[in-house]
């Protein structure tokens, strides 16, 4: 591989991960450039979950190593990742349901803040805090909804609201896992116009079984089968690799 | 100004009212109830920092209670028999000094919180009611065996502990203490609930990952909590055993925990008034129908039962919805 000047934001070298007998992921090599957006396909079952759990700290590889920023962080948990600028967006909202979505969204602000722990201060009136939330939210356009309680948003408004909450923090890098499952083709063109724009900002690490989406998207797509990547380049290569279309895209058709 | 804050002022402002009114017309044992009260609001709203905002179900909060409550019994035991307590080759003397008092109180809670937290807090629902019970239930049986306290009698302590510029003898004097601990502490939860660190203890309770996902650890955030909470509830014991003037293994018991767990759920879990509302109605069926049939437990059993059934936010939930806490 040449090299484009600039450092990869995130690495993956010879990843495995078994349970048991069952081998989640095998040798896996996988990495993420600046802006860009690179997607990992596969039919369900394939590994892709296990292998966003070790890129966000969830899971520990058995074997190979996670970089991120050039730093080696296989060891490090789920929150000493994310305060690195490791951002995640779930494929199952994980949302404070009681809470508004401006809590919620002003929790995301709160470790970028650099005062998280304190005990005194009142965030609702954090000018600095809010804004950073509000903006958030106004990206995404969910400003007029910021005094709903979670549990009353649509499906839709809460797959936008895990995409503000990830954008509080100014992150480094987006790990998202399936940003479009449950939309509406409406909303899944909306959100894919919105990751579209969002690449400059911090490259996207995007698992998704939308294949409109994924093409229209993606950079870079990997093609993981049995735990194993089985092909890596540009849509068109993927779109026309013999291997792809007997494991993967034929089965859809 | 919302429905809830006003409640909040007019209860918080007739609850100071009552004792004053009961001192004027010579009432005492109205001033001693509401004594009574305001302490098992404090323990109550000690439990419901990690009951009701983080969602730890401890069913072990009378071992911080009974901590605080054989702090000051130890210490003013020792300063009544002028005997110094020894720690292997240090003697310590006691004291009656209540600010002394209180801080051991908290500080020896606040450290058994952390050990009980560190143990419990990696099990949650069932498993995590069963080891805060079991660590309860160790501290009973340890007091009862400890002989050198009284064991299963206890300890009677003859005068109550001094605090400066007051006679704390005088039933309205001691009230205005606990009372204004009680208002301190309220203070001191109303902020922590509009904190950083509340809105993380929040959300810690309801969806950890998300927690963690944004860069804190929602173990060590819960740990915390319970960490205060402990060290409330044990102030609240030290009080406790000054106002009774006696200090038993009673105070460990599970049926105390179990007793805190009411007074948060009677008044509305998670509210920040919740816990005082509870212990005043509970502290007044107590007296009022404790004075009409030996057997006023099984209507309170009745009207915690309507209250979890047609109530779910408690008392509190009658006054109004938990409100938005921005604009």
């Amino acid at each position: 591989m040449t090299s484009l000047g600039a450092a990869l934001v995130l690495e993956l070298h010879g990843v495995c991960k078994r349970f048991g007998s069952l081998v989640a992921n095998d040798d896996v090599n996988l990495d993420l450039r600046p802006g860009e957006i690179h997607a990992i396909i596969g039919p369900n079952g394939a590994g892709k979950s296990t292998l966003i759990q070790q890129v966000s700290g969830a899971l520990r590889p058995d074997a190979g190593r996670v970089d991120f920023l050039g730093d080696n962080v296989t060891d490090l948990s789920v929150p000493a990742r994310s305060k690195l600028g490791l951002a995640r967006t779930f494929q199952i909202s994980q949302l404070a349901m009681e809470d508004t979505v401006l809590q919620n969204t002003l929790l995301g602000a709160l470790v970028a803040s650099g005062k998280p722990r304190s005990l005194w201060r009142d965030i609702y009136r954090d000018i600095e805090l809010r804004s950073c939330a509000e903006s958030a939210l106004d990206r995404v356009g969910l400003l007029d909804h910021q005094t709903q309680p979670c549990a009353s948003l649509s499906h839709g408004q809460r797959r936008q609201l895990e995409v503000a909450v990830a954008l509080t923090r100014k992150p480094k890098a987006f790990l998202m896992d399936e940003p479009m499952a449950g939309l509406g083709s409406e909303g899944s063109a909306q959100m894919t116009r919105f990751l579209d724009g969002l690449r400059v900002e911090a490259p996207i690490l995007l698992v998704e079984h939308d294949m409109d989406a994924v093409f229209a998207l993606a950079d870079r797509i990997s093609v993981l089968v049995s735990g194993r990547i089985i092909a890596s380049g540009a849509p068109d290569e993927i779109r026309a690799d013999q291997k792809v279309q007997s494991a993967y895209l034929g089965e859809t058709q | 100004m919302s429905r809830e804050t006003l409640f909040n002022i007019v209860f918080m402002t007739a609850f100071a009212l009552l004792p004053v009114i009961a001192h004027l017309i010579d009432e005492p044992f109205t001033i001693t109830l509401a004594t009574r009260a305001a302490i098992l609001a404090l323990a109550a709203v000690g439990l419901n920092i990690a009951l009701g905002l983080g969602g730890m179900v401890s069913l072990g909060h009378a071992v911080f209670f009974g901590l605080g409550g054989y702090a000051m019994g130890i210490l003013a035991y020792h300063a009544q028999t002028f005997t110094p307590m020894t720690f292997g080759p240090w003697e310590l003397a006691g004291t009656k000094f209540m600010p002394v008092i209180w801080l051991v109180a908290i500080g020896i809670s606040a450290v058994v919180a952390l050990l009980i937290g560190l143990l419990s807090l990696r099990t949650s629902g069932v498993y995590f009611i069963m080891i805060t019970l079991a660590f309860g239930q160790m501290f009973y049986y340890f007091s009862i065996s400890w002989s050198a306290y009284g064991g299963e009698d206890g300890l009677s302590i003859f005068v109550r502990n001094d605090f400066p510029g007051l006679n704390t003898l005088v039933p309205i004097h001691f009230f205005g203490l606990c009372f204004a601990i009680l208002c301190l502490t309220l203070i001191f939860k109303a902020r922590l609930m509009r904190s950083p660190f509340g809105l993380a203890l929040n959300a810690a309770r309801q969806v950890p990952l998300r927690v963690a996902t944004t860069g804190l650890d929602p173990f060590r955030v819960k740990l915390v909590a319970f960490v205060i909470s402990g060290a409330i509830t044990g102030l609240a014991g030290a009080l406790f055993a000054d106002l009774n003037r006696f200090v038993s293994p009673t105070m460990f018991s599970w049926q105390l925990s179990g007793e805190i767990i009411i007074l948060v759920i009677l008044g509305g879990i998670g509210r920040l008034l919740g816990p005082v509302v509870g212990a005043t109605v509970f502290v007044a069926l107590e007296h009022w129908l404790g004075g009409v049939t030996e057997y006023w437990l099984i209507w309170l059993g009745a009207i915690l039962l309507a209250i979890v059934m047609f109530a779910r936010g408690g008392l509190m939930g009658l006054v109004g919805r938990k409100a938005i806490p921005h604009d």
